[in-house]
């Protein structure tokens, strides 16, 4: 396989749509992108029909961008809300029947390896909050305890958003929903507290309002599952329609809840960390030098 | 009337909201060396000089390139898409005045929302938007992925009233008014021959004659229910 499957065959160029030359002239394939350049590339999602305000929608722009090879990057998905963006992206979309994701993704995740073998294809399950801690809980923790090397990233806006507000297990307790008006009874899962006892070797929790950030953690989630072990990102991506947040107010309520109840966290193995130092430069994650120890008196 | 097996017969639509996938109908599909017309098996020669006059009597003879063509994979690829602009530069050349053949990319087969552009592109799940746009009355699916293929050819069929052509690499296409199989290069540049022999010998509109008498056919012979 080479980029070459990321350009038209000779003669084809002028029947192609320009939205396709665009992609194949301006797009993110075989460079090296980042979101502080958005809007001087031609992004892998552009089109979707989304709603207006979505934060989920800006999330998953984000994270597309912030594949380090978009070009051998398959995402795998179910029923909800991202699905209607993610299967309209310039890449491949895989869709799992509700809840059976990351099932989909451990059989993929390994046939890419036994047939490309060691040229990294990176799959990316992204689900919502309802397919993967509800409908889908067993498998996503599954792949987990079994070591799947792949990313899983939950688009967890607390909410079954796309079928009129029910609740979630990622809905917050005491929360009252058009179709929980009693409120919900119990806590929110807490599926970072899963993922790092199931030995996810990089597990960060994000918001989509800071950008650069969103790009550090699926930089590192993508690379650390190539090799380390399974990777997990929890997003909070509101929904403005079920949570009636104004559109013009999103980013504002993203930034509350992460002061409150979604900071920004991150845990890496010390596996993974001694893997993306060596392999991929992060500086961050490599040995501190050692202090000089202080002389004895004499 | 309940349809007899083995009696059915892939002709141009509009035949159904849901039409019946050929092959519950009894439609097989060709050996090799072998072709279909409106599911009826053939000599491939015999099935070269049909798909050539169908497209020569077309009056928007039509070819729909899928990804596997239109994307330079590998060398095959290529060569493909080498013979596949052939095949319409001949079209172009030999078609009868008044006709307008066109070449219409399927460059991937993701859902387009909020719309298609259907003046410059296919897709496996709004053919017809593209035909009826584009009042294409003939097509060639070339390249395109067969569970594609088959989910466009019985839309098309179901909603439209356009011949369908499938040039094949695999095993043919019982949902297409004509199927070839094992499709490469040297039968599409064949094709290219066919259609350069019979240029004059068909006439602009042709193609509407032919149906009526498969119609006409059908009716006599209650083929299609």
């Amino acid at each position: 396989m080479s980029l070459d499957y990321v350009k038209f065959s000779p003669g084809f160029d002028k029947f192609m749509p320009k939205e396709y030359r665009d992609m194949v002239e301006h797009g993110p394939f075989g460079k090296k992108v980042t979101v502080s350049q958005m809007g001087s590339f031609k992004e892998i999602l552009e089109e979707h029909p989304m709603c207006a305000g979505c934060a989920m929608t800006l999330f998953i722009r984000l994270a597309m961008i912030s594949f380090p090879n978009p070009e051998d990057t398959i995402t795998v998905g179910t029923a909800g809300c991202g699905r209607l963006a993610i299967s309209q992206a310039a890449i491949p979309f895989v869709y799992g029947n509700y809840g059976d994701q990351s099932a989909v993704a451990s059989g993929l995740s390994r046939g890419l390896r036994l047939r490309f073998g060691d040229k990294p294809k990176d799959v990316v399950v992204m689900a919502g909050d309802g397919g993967m801690a509800d409908i889908g809980f067993s498998m996503t923790l599954h792949s987990w305890f079994r070591k799947e090397r792949f990313t899983t990233i939950m688009l967890d806006n607390e909410v079954y958003g796309n079928t009129g507000g029910q609740e979630s297990g990622m809905t917050n307790k005491g929360q009252v929903l058009k179709m929980a008006p009693l409120g919900k009874k119990f806590e929110k899962m807490d599926m970072v507290g899963m993922a790092k006892l199931a030995g996810c070797a990089y597990v960060a929790t994000v918001v989509p309002n800071n950008p650069r950030r969103v790009e550090s953690v699926i930089k590192k989630a993508v690379l650390v599952a190539r090799e380390i072990g399974p990777t997990y990102i929890q997003a909070y991506t509101s929904c403005n329609i079920e949570y009636s947040i104004p559109t013009d107010k999103v980013m504002e309520d993203a930034k509350n809840v992460e002061n409150d109840r979604y900071q920004f966290s991150e845990h890496l193995t010390e596996e993974a960390k001694h893997y993306l130092a060596t392999r991929y430069g992060f500086k961050e994650y490599l040995p501190k030098p050692a202090t000089a120890t202080a002389l004895p008196q004499a | 009337m309940i349809p007899q097996y083995g009696q059915y017969s892939v002709r141009p639509g509009p035949e159904a909201f849901l039409p019946p996938a050929a092959a519950s109908m009894g439609v097989v599909l060709p050996d090799p060396g072998q072709a279909h017309i409106n599911g009826r098996i053939v000599p491939e020669e015999e099935a070269f000089e049909e798909a050539a006059r169908m497209f020569l009597g077309g009056t928007v003879p039509t070819i729909f390139p899928g990804p596997l063509v239109l994307w330079a994979w590998n060398e095959k690829a290529r060569k493909k898409a080498k013979a596949i602009k052939h095949l319409f530069d001949t079209l172009k050349e030999c078609a009868p005045t008044g006709a307008k053949p066109m070449l219409i990319p399927m460059p991937d087969y993701r859902p387009k929302y909020p719309k298609i552009n259907p003046e410059v592109e296919i897709n496996p799940n709004h053919p017809n938007l593209t035909i009826w746009h584009n009042k294409i009355d003939v097509c060639m699916f070339v390249g395109v992925h067969c569970h594609q293929a088959n989910l466009s050819l019985k839309i098309i069929r179901g909603g439209t009233n356009c011949y369908t052509i499938a040039m094949c690499a695999q095993a043919g296409h019982e949902d297409a008014c004509l199927s070839f199989r094992d499709a490469s290069v040297e039968k599409i540049m064949h094709l290219a021959e066919w259609v350069k022999k019979l240029k004059g010998a068909v006439t602009f509109g042709a193609i509407k004659k032919h149906v009526a008498v498969l119609e006409s056919k059908d009716r006599a012979g209650g083929t299609r229910n």
